[in-house]
């Protein structure tokens, strides 16, 4: 379907967000010496192992103990290093939370909680490693940054943006090779909302993988003659409040897109902002309170309504409903 | 600078203890007990074996670090600090109260200084502290960083991720302290989830384990922790059994859980303090 599409924007290759990670961290390890690396287990998963090949002394090892881990990293952030853990999702998030909460986000360490395989897109491991629930987690947590960046190439850059960022972050991404479709050189500013593709109909929040499934979206609307904008929110929290509002002056209803449930997700942030300063139309893509189960990726996406098809489908209701 | 006499420390203890009590009483909360027990280790950390700088740098370079990972024990904490000069002993009367710096448990959030992390929650001090080694390794500092735990918090399973972790990463430049008073809230620990036999333990783990067969006594106390620093730069962590008093210094607390969270009375207060000589000044 997409092949017959006037995409916006196009892609050449696939490659998973998880490599994007990888080659941002040894990036960004040899531009800043205080940035230091540990993993529980995962370094093969996590892409980490260049970073640890180069800078042994500057990498840990801690074993299947992420609780310790974010305990090390947290205490490591006192003699001034900028501590990035690596393990999956579900074990930086929800295993670990009580650490988090009190030796990271309430005493504001500067630790970076590197996330992969989130989302229903790990794929047929199923539903103990799909974690859903994490961008909520970390959300309601005061002090904490949440990214979820969309491609390879920008989260590379939001990889080596945040060391640059003084305080705990969030940086979630996941395991499946997915279309690269924004630009190399991109530069990735925390807390900016990124306006895809200009539209006046209906706006298209969406983070992460879902990022891509907006833009085809929009080239399936626009072919029915609806005018969808598509921004790109790769920072959850903060989130960019002034450019959600602006789309909405303009299109006047909205719709979210996330591999995440649809409690504590994007979609809830944004609904927030609606509700308190442009009360108007919103439908949700995402996934309404349910675990996952095993599956291949695309499989999974379009059982649980998370792809283009679908926000097309929601677009429609929230323009119907305005 | 010269190190105090035994005697001058323990001249501080009684002090220490008079705050504990007085800071708990004034807002009827907090924890006097296990505070009473530790009060010869704070005084002997702070005032003669630690090199600390109490113009308060988060980043601890270049001086020994100290972290409480039992952090419900922060009424002798906040009185150590308060009395070796990192503020003022004024607001130890603050404790616990509204818009305070001295929280129920110690935060970093209020900037008290002396503060590097949070705690409170249990387990988790052990983990930041080899952190705080290894980034001083990192960065060739070679002071050493300290950690106190509790004996009913090594029931929690990360205690046992970061003893493992340690002798694995040499954390060679690390003193850990379990105060061993045998109580929890509940009861004796023995009753509540036996902790057997702890030496033992923390040997299989690979630790170099030290025993402080009475930490209510300065002079033992002081032995022990300088026998732990003899032991560092060697590859291996060490770890200091601390034998204490739940309550020590006031009769009718000493050596029950009882008074693990519980405030005295005005009563209980005066025959406690009548038991404590006020050698540096009440706040």
């Amino acid at each position: 379907m997409e092949k017959t599409l006037d995409l916006k924007f196009t892609y050449t290759e696939k490659k998973d967000t998880r490599s994007g990670f990888g080659d941002g961290f040894l990036e960004v390890g040899r531009k800043n010496p205080n940035v230091v690396g540990l993993c529980a287990d995962l370094i093969g998963s996590l892409k980490m192992g260049a970073f640890q090949k180069e800078f042994p002394d500057r990498f840990f090892q801690v074993g299947i103990a992420e609780a310790n881990m974010m305990g090390i990293a947290a205490g490591m952030t006192i003699g001034g290093k900028i501590p990035y853990t690596g393990t999956f999702a579900n074990f930086s998030t929800g295993r670990v939370y009580d650490q988090i909460r009190q030796s990271i986000a309430y005493s504001d360490k500067n630790v970076k909680i590197c996330a992969s395989h989130a989302g229903l897109t790990l794929g047929e491991d199923g539903a103990t490693h799909q974690i859903l629930e994490d961008v909520g987690m970390m959300k309601m947590l005061p002090h904490m940054t949440v990214i979820n960046p969309c491609d390879y190439n920008q989260t590379k850059a939001a990889t080596i943006a945040i060391a640059d960022h003084q305080g705990p972050v969030y940086l979630r991404f996941g395991r499946p090779n997915w279309p690269i479709f924004t630009p190399a050189d991109q530069k990735f500013e925390i807390g900016k909302a990124w306006k895809m593709i200009d539209g006046k109909d209906v706006t298209i929040f969406a983070t992460g993988h879902l990022v891509w499934e907006a833009v085809v979206a929009e080239a399936m609307l626009r072919e029915e003659g609806i005018s969808a904008e598509v921004i790109n929110i790769h920072t959850i929290k903060p989130l960019d409040t002034e450019a959600v509002l602006e789309s909405l002056a303009k299109t006047g209803c909205a719709v979210s897109a996330e591999e995440h449930q649809y409690n504590g997700g994007l979609g809830d942030s944004i609904a927030q902002t609606l509700s308190r300063f442009h009360p108007a139309p919103m439908e949700f893509i995402g996934v309404d309170d349910s675990f996952g189960e095993s599956g291949t990726p695309t499989q999974l996406l379009e059982k649980y309504g998370l792809n283009a098809a679908n926000i097309v489908k929601a677009a429609k209701k929230a323009i119907a409903r305005k | 600078m010269e190190k105090l006499s035994t005697e001058q420390l323990q001249n501080i203890c009684s002090q220490v203890r008079r705050d504990i009590l007085r800071m708990v009483h004034g807002v009827n909360s907090g924890h006097p007990g296990a505070s009473l027990g530790c009060t010869e280790f704070f005084v002997a950390l702070y005032f003669h074996q630690m090199a600390h700088n109490n113009a308060f740098q988060m980043d601890g370079v270049g001086e020994d670090l100290f972290f409480l990972s039992n952090g419900h024990i922060s009424p002798v904490w906040y009185s150590v600090l308060a009395r070796s000069g990192y503020f003022s002993t004024e607001e130890l009367a603050t404790f616990r109260k509204i818009n305070s710096r001295l929280q129920g448990h110690p935060a970093t959030h209020e900037k008290l200084p002396g503060i590097r992390i949070a705690s409170g929650s249990l387990g988790q001090g052990l983990s930041v502290a080899i952190g705080a080694a290894l980034a001083k390794k990192i960065n060739g500092d070679d002071h050493t960083v300290y950690v106190l735990m509790g004996d009913g918090e090594q029931q929690e399973g990360q205690i046992w991720e970061a003893a493992m972790a340690a002798p694995h990463h040499k954390v060679d430049n690390l003193i850990a302290t379990i105060d061993l008073n045998r109580q929890q809230i509940d009861g004796p620990t023995e009753k509540i989830m036996n902790l057997l036999d702890l030496k033992a333990k923390w040997e299989a783990f690979g630790w170099q384990v030290i025993e402080t067969k009475d930490g209510n006594d300065m002079a033992a106390v002081i032995a022990g922790l300088e026998k732990a620093k003899s032991l560092l730069g060697n590859g291996k962590p060490v770890l200091n059994l601390l034998h204490t008093e739940m309550g020590y210094g006031v009769d009718f607390m000493v050596g029950t859980h009882k008074w693990h969270g519980v405030a005295p009375n005005d009563e209980q207060l005066a025959s406690a303090l009548g038991q404590l000589e006020e050698t540096l000044g009440d706040y």
